[in-house]
């Protein structure tokens, strides 16, 4: 059973009037790379903020690496084990790239103030391999050399870049990645591409949203599509791409008459 | 290479400590008076160094920081004064001696009771941010202050408006020293006010030393984290209210901690000197010296706290009150000039005089 890494079902959230998810599950493996794609509005990001913590579900169940956890605090979330990016990217702007990726390993560290101030070999040890691995965290993505720049100082792709290593410093059992080609240029998303496939065979497990269909259907194993709030598909991205209610969903009723 | 700038830094060190060992005996041969205000201008990078902790690395904007420099403050005044034995007879008969607390023992003492009111105060606001966060300190400060001023009655704890009288000075029995009366050191006078200049700068430079430790640690990336981004801070698994609280109760202890030598310094305190205007002045210092910056901090408490005392002598030597005929005096002169100070500033040198310095100004080229 530890072969199934996320299991969400029953997932249900309400703003006010507008029921943004209703009924939505999903099964991640380990070593799988999942889609979630939908039209626009479709409550994909919503799902996000739920399952990581950021809104507090109405309803469903959800379970991670086989124990049940709950999705009402974000930093809970993330010490369970699930990472994830932003759709527009949250960065620590005025700290250097490596702090950024520092930071990321806040949660697997220990030391305290004591430490701190009285700077025990404790704390200098520890120090010294968040530095070291935060190091290797930016050369895996391929931006060591900003190491010592102010993340917001990097090009976008890079920010980008950094942000996934900052999810990979909390070793995530599960990397979310909100649309990360949002805003890329062509090369940027090969790049990008080739980091998700390199991340993907290292052996870990990914949720990817995406409006790029492209992308999704290059890297995905599986595919779940939302609308509504509601899923209305899941299988393979071949299958998706050939699902009618897919279709109608990204382009309307009216397509069928042809 | 590497060594001539370790020479260098060495050099500036050394020639650093010098200056400030010679500081106040020049103070000292132009008047006590000098060193006195020298002496308060350490104080207050004692409260910016903390004030700091919280505005500069945690980027919560607290109104109401020197409530924790009064809680220190009465901690020793009430526990070194004859307020209480005068009042309570019980305690009077306990402590037939009068009340006089060691100062070791007050020192932690006024930085825990200070970190709890610090802890207890950014309870409520945790969900606060920026503008919003602000009046709520500032309305907590000033809780503070009218506590203080009105707990003189039913039962008489504070003294109220008159404040605590002969509190005690700074004592070191064992070592039989007395900060509080002049002494000899190889055969010169030392008055007290520059027996306490060593004292305080003594303690501001472990603050120093702390914060600087704290800025490069775990738990200092954790406060800038939270500054930055509180939502990505979240999703690296920053428990935020834990950290937060931290900041606002270790920012709190050195408030508390320069209380307890405001008190022991003056040897008489008063709601009157924990005024909404001193949160003011003390958020003025960081900013105008470069937030989230220890030198700048630094630079801007110094500037601050000397600035209308300079002004002050000035404006006597010119005698502007009988120039202008009244119409300008010391405290006009300094409040108007601190304002154009300050909007000059802030228009020049938006992130302060001493800013945090640029990492990777140049924008790096794009990846390939």
């Amino acid at each position: 059973m530890t072969d199934i890494v996320l299991n969400v079902s029953g997932a249900s959230k309400r703003f006010g009037g507008v029921q943004a998810l209703s009924d939505v599950g999903i099964t991640i493996r380990s070593g799988e790379v999942v889609g979630l794609i939908g039209p626009n509005g479709a409550g994909k990001t919503t799902f996000f903020n739920v399952i990581t913590g950021l809104y507090s579900p109405d309803a469903g169940s959800f379970e991670l690496d086989g124990k049940p956890y709950k999705p009402n605090a974000v930093h809970e979330v993330a010490k369970a084990g699930i990472a994830r990016t932003f759709q527009n990217i949250r960065l620590f702007p005025e700290m250097t790239a490596l702090e950024n990726v520092m930071v990321g390993r806040h949660l697997r560290t220990h030391s305290g103030l004591f430490g701190a101030v009285f700077r025990t070999p404790r704390f200098k040890n520890e120090e010294r391999v968040i530095e070291g691995r935060a190091r290797e965290l930016l050369d895996y993505v391929g931006i060591a050399r900003y190491a010592e720049y102010k993340a917001r100082t990097l090009s976008y792709g890079d920010q980008r870049r950094l942000e996934i290593a900052r999810a990979l410093a909390t070793e995530p059992k599960l990397m979310a990645l909100d649309e990360p080609a949002a805003g890329m240029n062509a090369t940027e998303k090969v790049v990008l591409r080739e980091l998700i496939d390199r991340i993907r065979k290292d052996g870990r497990t990914i949720l990817l949203i995406e409006h790029d269909v492209k992308l999704v259907m290059g890297l995905c194993d599986r595919v779940t599509v939302l609308d509504y709030g509601k899923p209305i598909a899941e299988g393979s991205p071949y299958d998706v791409q050939r699902n009618e209610k897919v279709i109608e969903a990204y382009l309307g009723a009216g397509h069928k008459a042809h | 290479m590497d060594m001539s700038v370790n020479k260098n830094k060495l050099a500036w060190f050394l020639f650093a400590a010098f200056l400030l060992l010679v500081v106040p005996a020049v103070a000292q041969y132009a008047g006590n008076f000098w060193v006195r205000i020298i002496d308060f201008a350490l104080l207050y990078v004692l409260l910016a160094l903390g004030l700091n902790i919280v505005v500069g690395y945690a980027g919560l904007l607290d109104l109401g920081y020197i409530a924790f420099y009064a809680v220190g403050a009465y901690t020793f005044g009430l526990l070194a004064s004859p307020h209480l034995t005068d009042v309570f007879p019980t305690i009077k008969a306990l402590f037939p001696n009068g009340l006089h607390t060691p100062i070791w023992l007050a020192i932690p003492l006024g930085a825990l009771l200070a970190g709890m009111a610090g802890a207890l105060l950014g309870a409520p606001t945790l969900k606060l941010r920026g503008d919003y966060l602000a009046i709520v300190t500032l309305g907590f400060g000033e809780i503070i202050r009218v506590f203080l001023n009105n707990l003189d009655a039913p039962v008489n704890i504070t003294n109220g408006p008159k404040g605590l009288l002969q509190i005690d000075s700074f004592k070191l029995p064992l070592l039989g020293f007395d900060f509080g009366k002049p002494g000899t050191l190889l055969g010169l006078d030392v008055s007290p006010v520059t027996k306490y200049y060593f004292l305080f700068l003594a303690i501001v430079v472990f603050s120093v030393m702390i914060c600087y430790r704290l800025e490069r640690s775990r738990i200092g990336r954790a406060w800038m984290a939270i500054r930055e981004d509180e939502v990505a801070a979240k999703a690296m698994g920053i428990n935020t209210r834990n950290m937060k609280l931290l900041a606002f109760a270790m920012g709190a202890t050195f408030g508390g901690v320069s209380g307890v030598l405001f008190s022991t310094f003056q040897r008489f305190i008063s709601p009157e000197s924990f005024a909404l205007q001193e949160s003011v002045m003390v958020v003025a210092m960081v900013v105008l010296g470069g937030i989230g910056h220890i030198p700048g901090v630094i630079l801007g408490a110094l500037l601050l706290a000397a600035l209308p005392e300079v002004l002050r002598w000035v404006s006597g030597e010119l005698d502007l009150q009988s120039v202008t005929g009244g119409r300008l005096d010391a405290a006009i002169l300094r409040q108007l000039l601190i304002a154009l100070a300050m909007i000059a500033i802030m228009l020049a040198r938006p992130r302060g005089l001493w800013p945090s310095p640029e990492h990777g100004k140049a924008a790096p080229t794009p990846a390939s």
